[in-house]
């Protein structure tokens, strides 16, 4: 994952080669690289569906989080800030500072 | 059957005839005898393959189990076996010594694959049919799937107890019996029944089932699914690839999950358990 800058908007793309499926509200993601799988509950569900690399997080979360979930947007920009980075790490998400989210 | 001066047997395990033949009558013999149950005369075979038995371990003794796919063709190699199979055609050779664990081995593997197309499942665990309704007990080893087995009442019949296999049918979700076995070592029995419930195994102080969220039930299912299969190629779109495959597994395993009570059973080691699972599920009258 490259240096993101917290200056600047922050782009979320979904990794490839990744299989995902709702299931009860809730999202299963599977690896094809090593079969690692995750489970997201249905904030972490909403914010991988709308990871799409060209909508600034900063917009995704005033319209998935604020509106569904009455949370400021300061919170919830900082919680999903620390979400999508664990998701990044885990290889689930790609994070930049660049529409495409640093594209491959 | 001796075709050619090759010992042929076509196993069946729930609807997927499988070719093996082999020039060495002892080998022969031995599958003859450890797929006896499974045996049919199906000439339509989803898998065909020619046995070669060497006499030492073609991949070196200790070697683990590595699978890997190009385009169609699957390529399973261990320390005892060295078997490609091209998916595609359905043919495959297998190298071997002879000893029938390998060809077993190599079963278990294709059967996972021809299952994932069809809306099916291996899991690792034991299930037995009471009553014309199966139940599936899973989680790792040791967590007591032999022994739940073992304390079914007398009237079950068990289908495994390593290696369940499921189905989507028409007529919903059925359990069939395999020949793969574990701990009892003998062969499961060739039946199918509809799949009353699955159960997550953990050994306790007393007696409980608990249902689970179908998330969480999901991740228990996926985690004992045997799947096998790396490509070094993304081929998301390619019909006989991991990835495609995998994602079908991943698609029947949600299927499942919405269908079919998935639960944790925490038992301990006495018969009082399947009175337990006789009151959880409905419809199940005690014998």
């Amino acid at each position: 994952m490259s240096e993101i800058d917290q200056q600047h908007e922050i782009y979320i793309a979904r990794e490839e080669r990744l299989a995902a499926r709702r299931v009860a509200g809730e999202m299963v993601i599977l690896s094809a690289d090593d079969s690692s799988l995750y489970v997201l509950n249905e904030l972490g569900a909403l914010l991988w569906e709308a990871a799409d690399g060209a909508t600034p997080l900063r917009e995704i979360v005033r319209r998935v989080i604020c509106e569904e979930y009455e949370v400021d947007q300061e919170t919830g920009l900082r919680d999903a800030e620390s979400f999508v980075r664990q998701l990044a790490e885990h290889g689930v998400l790609r994070v930049g500072n660049a529409p495409g989210a640093g594209e491959r | 059957m001796l075709v050619g001066g090759c010992e042929r047997v076509v196993i069946d395990i729930a609807g997927f005839p499988v070719g093996l033949g082999t020039t060495d009558r002892p080998l022969a013999r031995s599958l003859q005898d450890r797929y006896r149950h499974f045996l049919t005369s199906h000439s339509s075979l989803a898998a065909d393959f020619v046995i070669d038995v060497v006499a030492d371990p073609p991949c070196g003794e200790n070697a683990e189990l590595d699978v890997r796919v190009d385009g169609s063709t699957w390529r399973m190699t261990r320390g005892d076996f060295d078997a490609s199979w091209n998916a595609a055609s359905g043919c495959g050779r297998i190298r071997q010594t002879r000893n029938p664990y390998s060809t077993d081995s190599v079963l278990r593997i294709v059967h996972s694959v021809l299952l994932s197309r069809e809306r099916g499942l291996l899991v690792h665990a034991s299930s037995l049919v009471l009553e014309e309704r199966a139940f599936l007990f899973t989680g790792p080893s040791g967590s007591g799937k032999t022994t739940i087995a073992s304390l079914a009442p007398s009237a079950a019949v068990l289908l495994t107890d390593e290696i369940s296999c499921v189905r989507s049918t028409p007529r919903g979700w059925l359990a069939y019996g395999t020949p793969f076995a574990g701990e009892l070592g003998t062969s499961g029995t060739r039946v199918a029944a509809p799949l009353a419930g699955i159960f997550r195994l953990e050994q306790g102080a007393a007696n409980r089932i608990l249902e689970m969220p179908q998330a969480h039930a999901v991740r228990t299912l996926m985690r004992n699914i045997l799947f096998f299969g790396t490509s070094a190629g993304a081929g998301s779109l390619a019909a006989w690839h991991p990835d495609t495959l995998r994602g079908h597994v991943l698609d029947t395993a949600c299927s499942l999950a919405a269908d079919v009570p998935v639960s944790t059973l925490t038992f301990r080691k006495e018969s009082g358990v399947w009175d337990l699972i006789d009151r959880h599920v409905p419809g199940l009258v005690r014998a």
